[in-house]
């Protein structure tokens, strides 16, 4: 285990065979136990999860660097909070405007509706011995796999019901789950300085003492534009990144996840810096313009495109080694104008001299380059 | 490098000599490994050493640390390890406050070498911080305080024979105007470790690029060193793999 550095977690053939018994008996919805004592909740978006080895890290501050015109952030941010609300997790809100609890109501629905989720629960077990004697079948046609994109998805999808699920953009989460919950919001507009945020976070936080082992609740603060330039505080650079520090050590200490968005652009460049080195997770928006035929004709699948998700860091937490994803850049979609998903950039053949397979390969070093921010 | 049993390049780069080692990386090259590996050196060559952990708890520098074969809680526990858990360091809101707390901080690292000088086991004591630029937020951009702070630890190295090993995030101080802290703690120095990137982008199997300079060669037997190494490094659990570009397939 030791040498094998540069991992791609979730990915390596020495992940733990009882990972998966684990994270169902553990107890808690919404919390999967991985490798070296982590345990993770659910980003909502489940390939966000896959990619980040698993999802959030408990005890992580994970920071969006924002698009400076666009509010891509925002799907990551409603789709975090809905998971929490699903799972019937604690969830603080902490938002740019008079009435954060109207946010509220612009977080999406899981795609499956309550009932059939229970139904789904129920066969839980049945459904994916089904689904391994599925796979089990198709081994011997493992070439035409990739036929099968949609079964696999499926199958895929029935194991982690528990952990994470889909969101439909379009759909409204329903009253009742925001209502029966603790879920509260504080607004950071008209505040003169950071301390009632600080407060409010202590108080959330005190709530969900960190324990190893046992049953875990876990709580969610989301956070958004912390510096967004109409809060009063906004020329105190020093006191938004000592709030940052201590949030992270509170964070550390407690049984919870903090997602911080931030228009990077207002800040200095030092501070940015600050910024991104005091974050566990580090993760930039950019959106794309809608008419772009130079990017249109490079990337197939532009039309459902509406930006990029740029992973610069990943939490680690008890281990000094460095995560390496395959691609750092990612091609965030909505996949039926309700479906977020995030794929790898695939370039289109050219002219179909070389196959889609090599084209496919070479996408991700290629890419990097090209599309840097 | 015979006290610290390995051939490696660090190791070699750094001499034996070092009193001052800054540490300088940047977002996208993490450099907390190589104070995990000063750590462990310090550990196993018979010192002590005092650790200011100021970003993250104990618990991930001993899960970090036990699989490099070095057990920190024992250490802690032998008091040959000093753990200050800062994570949770109160600032000062006030003018003072937290220059006074600097002082008192200044003030227990100081007892513990001169306690560790008058023991019976007289070894090298390190004192360790992770990371400078937290000290600053920590006192609210008073880089004063904070230089203030530095250079008393930078006393004790001469006084009182010790090391002084700090992290810095290199990348926040491109500015022209706050450099300040970085350049003195380059003046410093007497060993500079710098991580950085591959121009090239992310690799699975080099992390990042290690440039070492080593200012402390003025003593006539290390004439003939070598000032400046560059070289490649790939991070594992258990330490640190050091290579020349292209040697590594």
């Amino acid at each position: 285990m030791a040498a094998a550095g540069g991992r791609t977690l979730g990915r390596s053939s020495f992940s733990r065979a009882t990972s998966n018994p684990v994270a169902s008996s553990s107890g808690a919805a919404g919390v999967r136990i991985g490798p070296n004592g982590a345990a993770f909740v659910s980003s909502g978006i489940p390939d966000l999860d896959r990619i980040l080895g698993g999802g959030f890290l408990l005890g992580s501050v994970v920071m969006i660097m924002e698009d400076a015109d666009a509010p891509h952030h925002l799907l990551l941010l409603r789709c975090f909070m809905s998971q929490g609300v699903v799972h019937k997790q604690p969830l603080l809100f902490s938002g740019a405007m008079k009435e954060p609890r109207l946010f509220l109501g612009t977080l999406p629905a899981p795609v499956s509706s309550s009932k059939e989720d229970g139904r789904h629960r129920a066969m839980g077990a049945a459904a994916s011995s089904d689904g391994r004697a599925n796979d089990e079948g198709l081994r011997i046609a493992w070439q035409y796999k990739k036929y099968f994109g949609d079964d696999s998805r499926a199958e895929h999808k029935d194991n982690k019901q528990e952990f994470s699920n889909d969101f439909d953009l379009r759909k409204p989460l329903e009253r009742h789950l925001l209502n029966g919950q603790n879920i509260e919001c504080v607004s950071i507009q008209d505040a003169d300085t950071l301390s009632s945020l600080q407060d409010c976070c202590s108080a959330f936080l005190s709530k969900l003492p960190r324990k190893d082992g046992g049953s875990l609740t876990a709580g969610r603060i989301a956070i958004q534009s912390l510096c967004a330039p109409q809060c009063r505080y906004f020329e105190k650079d020093w006191d938004m990144v000592s709030f940052i520090r201590s949030l992270k050590a509170m964070v550390r200490s407690s049984n919870s996840v903090a997602v911080i968005t931030f228009p990077s652009t207002v800040l200095s460049n030092s501070f940015c810096k600050r910024w991104q080195h005091l974050a566990d997770t580090l993760l930039s928006i950019k959106a794309i313009p809608d008419e772009d035929k130079d990017l249109a004709k490079l990337l197939t699948g532009y039309q459902d495109m509406v930006g990029f998700l740029h992973v610069h860091k990943v939490a680690q937490t008890n281990s000094q080694v460095p995560v390496i994803l395959e691609a750092s850049t990612l091609s965030l979609k909505l996949r039926k104008r309700r479906l977020l998903v995030l794929e790898r950039l695939n370039q289109a053949p050219v002219d179909g001299s070389t196959g889609p397979s090599s084209a496919a390969s070479s996408s991700c070093s290629s890419q990097g380059s090209q599309l840097d921010f | 490098m015979e006290e610290y049993g390995g051939g490696d390049l660090l190791s070699e780069a750094m001499g034996s000599a070092a009193r001052v080692v800054v540490v300088e990386d940047c977002v996208e090259a993490p450099g907390a490994f190589v104070l995990h590996l000063l750590l462990k050196r310090a550990l196993a060559s018979g010192g002590a050493a005092a650790f200011l952990a100021l970003a993250q708890p104990f618990s991930h520098y001993d899960r970090v640390l036990r699989k490099m074969g070095c057990n920190l809680s024992l250490h802690r526990r032998n008091e040959r390890l000093h753990f200050f858990e800062l994570l949770g360091f109160p600032g000062g809101a006030r003018e003072g406050t937290i220059a006074d707390r600097f002082v008192q901080l200044y003030n227990e690292i100081q007892r513990l070498v001169e306690a560790n000088r008058t023991g019976e086991n007289a070894g090298q004591f390190t004192v360790i911080i992770d990371d400078a630029s937290l000290l600053e937020i920590v006192a609210l951009g008073s880089v004063n305080d904070v230089l203030d702070f530095l250079h008393y630890c930078f006393a004790l190295t001469s006084e009182m024979n010790c090391t002084l090993v700090v992290l810095i995030h290199e990348d926040i101080y491109a500015d022209e105007e706050n450099i300040g802290l970085l350049l003195h703690l380059r003046y410093i120095a007497d060993l500079v470790i710098k991580a950085a990137p591959l121009s090239t982008g992310l690799a699975a199997d080099v992390h990042g690029q290690l440039s070492v300079v080593n200012k402390g060669t003025f003593g006539e037997q290390r004439a003939k060193a070598q000032k400046v190494w560059n070289f490649h490094f790939k991070v594992k659990e258990n330490g640190a793999d050091f290579f020349y570009p292209g040697t590594r397939h």
